[in-house]
């Protein structure tokens, strides 16, 4: 019989990573992803899997704290929401340098500043694009449902070894808090040390006789030899966008018009698609599951079918570059989003690209 | 004229009376003449391999001159971000219980960008070493003013002498992470003499063997010259520390256990 629970988003990454083999967490409070740790603590993790989860001081400590595990080649994570993102960006950086796999998930919140404990997708820029300093990009994974928030616990652990990289979950507060039913899969084992030993060969387990030591460093100070890191780096980043690209399509066959949105976003919009049959216009959504690589080809394929595309997003305008970077002007692209923690709704949008791409001008979208 | 010896008779078996532990690598140390971090590195390398641990230790380099000290340590490290290695260091141990971890701070690491982490790594009483290395200045970014820099001492940043009406005091960290009870053992040493070495050696071969214990963090802090910074020559920077170093930062234990 499958195993089929009612779990809020952030329940259902943490019932994930428990079930995915995960080694340790190391974590610290804050709105709207405390469950994550709650909920750990809450499972005593260390007597069902022997999975360690700490409270730290800080972001800051937390993502070091994740920097020493996944060191030792152990599956280790850390939550946070935008504030506490911004505040790990150090450390990411020195995983990006360092090539260590971890598993990350920010679980959205408008800023910038304090903002608010509402979902949004402002963070798409400091999550695909950078974030830290240096040349280095996450997988960046967007789920649209609690299912997939846990779907992703084991994709995201999978794809951070298969390319020694950070995978983020990029997640939002609406996403996070509200309950889905979730299926659950078979607990898988951990890794035991011998494993870890056998499979992660420049994994600090200790120096035996038989290697060199290892050492875990984002230093070289020699510039030529930097610059080899680093094309080494981008050559794993372009295999990554060749290979690991995740989307999915929505009533795209026949469609004139395209929503383009992940996320939150993503979940109205379908809604939107609906609307938008019921009124007889024949629009599509293109929902990107991975941001990081960025299904640019799909993108560039629609572009010649469809005559406009609405990039809805919790935001200002980010994932929209993107858009427009795929397409490469062959049609006109628009954003459409609302800021601050505001969720647009499905008429909103569907109204939004009625104005822009099917009716004449003076249109104001109404808000709710 | 008598005979000189030539290079291999000197080093006939039976002159050995010392050889450099095999847990050193062959890389030149990348620390100033008459500096004390090779020194320290010794001590802590040696203690390891008489212990017979080097398969059993993970260590942790910091940013400072120690930037690079996985360069001759004979064992597996990771290097952290600067201030982070007690974080770094928690994550390893909590994963490795089994295993010998330390971290390798200087007073910029330790004392300014990580005080968060150094406090609560050792108020968690983390089972690990923290070896400490205290020579009042950033060394490596030039000689600049470091939270252990002592009052009027004159650094890069702090030309006309550290003012501590608008510089702040020199941070005595060390007494104040004794106080925490999560700390096991906590010492301070030198390396400037070999009477002192001893002494140091001594501090860490217990840091080492009390981590088996899991009775909580163990911490020997290394009050170290550092001739380039201050502008000194070796010996007349190991005279300033015995003058002026050594009252504001008493040698000796501080917490032992009971």
């Amino acid at each position: 019989m499958k195993d089929i629970r009612l779990m809020k988003g952030n329940e259902a990454i943490a019932e994930g990573v428990i079930r995915a083999g995960c080694d340790g967490y190391f974590g610290y409070p804050i709105t709207p992803q405390s469950e994550v740790l709650e909920y750990l603590m809450a499972n005593k993790t260390k007597e069902r899997t022997g999975m360690i989860v700490l409270q730290a001081e800080s972001e800051i400590a937390s993502i070091h704290m994740v920097y020493g595990g996944a060191g030792c080649g152990k599956r280790v994570m850390t939550s946070s929401s935008s504030p506490g993102i911004s505040l790990m960006q150090e450390g990411i950086s020195f995983m990006a340098g360092t090539e260590l796999p971890c598993l990350l998930l920010n679980v959205v919140r408008g800023g910038p500043g304090l903002g608010t404990i509402q979902p949004s997708q402002s963070d798409y820029f400091q999550t695909v694009k950078g974030g830290g300093h240096g040349d280095y990009k996450l997988i960046v994974l967007a789920p649209a449902s609690v299912q997939e928030m846990y779907d992703f616990a084991k994709l995201g652990f999978e794809l951070a070894f298969k390319h020694r990289i950070q995978v983020m979950v990029l997640s939002d507060g609406a996403i996070g808090q509200m309950m889905e039913k979730v299926e659950l899969d078979e607990q898988m084992p951990r890794l035991t040390n011998d494993e870890i030993k056998a499979k992660y060969p420049w994994a600090t387990t200790g120096k035996t006789p038989d290697r060199e030591r290892n050492i875990i460093t984002s230093l070289d100070l020699n510039p030529v030899k930097q610059e080899i890191i680093n094309i080494n780096l981008q050559k794993k980043y372009k295999h990554i966008q060749e290979t690991e690209v995740r989307f999915e399509r929505i009533m795209c066959d026949d469609a004139e018009y395209l929503f383009v949105a992940y996320g939150s976003s993503a979940r109205i919009c379908q809604k939107a698609v609906l609307l938008g049959r019921e009124r007889g216009i024949k629009v599509g959504l293109l929902r990107p599951i991975t941001l990081f690589p960025y299904p640019s080809e799909e993108l560039a394929k629609l572009a010649k079918q469809v005559k406009g595309m609405l990039s809805v997003e919790m935001s200002a305008g980010q994932m929209v570059e993107d858009v427009r970077l795929s397409v490469n002007g062959a049609v006109p692209v628009e954003h459409y989003g609302r800021l601050g923690g505001i969720m647009p709704a499905p008429d909103e949008v569907l109204n939004v690209l009625e104005q822009n791409f099917i009716k004449e001008k003076n249109y104001e979208p109404h808000t709710h | 004229m008598s005979h000189i010896p030539t290079r291999d008779e000197v080093i006939e078996p039976e002159n050995l009376v010392y050889s450099r532990t095999c847990l050193l690598t062959d890389n030149a140390l990348s620390y100033c003449p008459g500096c004390g971090h090779g020194t320290a590195h010794r001590l802590i390398m040696e203690v390891i391999e008489e212990m017979n641990l080097q398969s059993e230790t993970i260590g942790v380099a910091p940013v400072g001159c120690s930037v690079l000290a996985y360069d001759f340590m004979n064992i597996d490290m990771q290097q952290a971000a600067h201030g982070r290695a007690p974080a770094v260091a928690t994550g390893i141990k909590r994963l490795h219980p089994e295993k010998f971890v330390f971290t390798y701070q200087g007073d910029g690491d330790l004392a300014a960008i990580g005080t968060g982490e150094t406090i609560h790594v050792c108020n968690r009483g983390e089972n690990i070493a923290v070896f400490f290395v205290n020579n009042g200045i950033y060394g490596m970014t030039g000689g600049q003013m470091a939270p252990t820099t002592l009052p009027n001492m004159k650094t890069a940043t702090s030309p006309f002498g550290r003012d501590t009406e608008t510089m702040g005091h020199p941070l005595k960290i060390t007494e104040l992470i004794a106080n925490l009870p999560g700390t096991y053992f906590v010492s301070r040493q030198s390396v400037h003499t070999p009477a002192n070495v001893r002494k140091a050696k001594k501090a860490i071969e217990k840091a080492i063997q009390y981590q088996k214990l899991n009775k909580g963090l163990c911490f020997v802090e290394i009050v170290s010259n550092c001739n380039s910074g201050w502008k000194m020559t070796p010996l007349e920077s190991n005279k300033w520390m015995e003058e002026n170093m050594f009252p504001f930062y008493p040698l000796g234990d501080i917490k032992v256990p009971k």
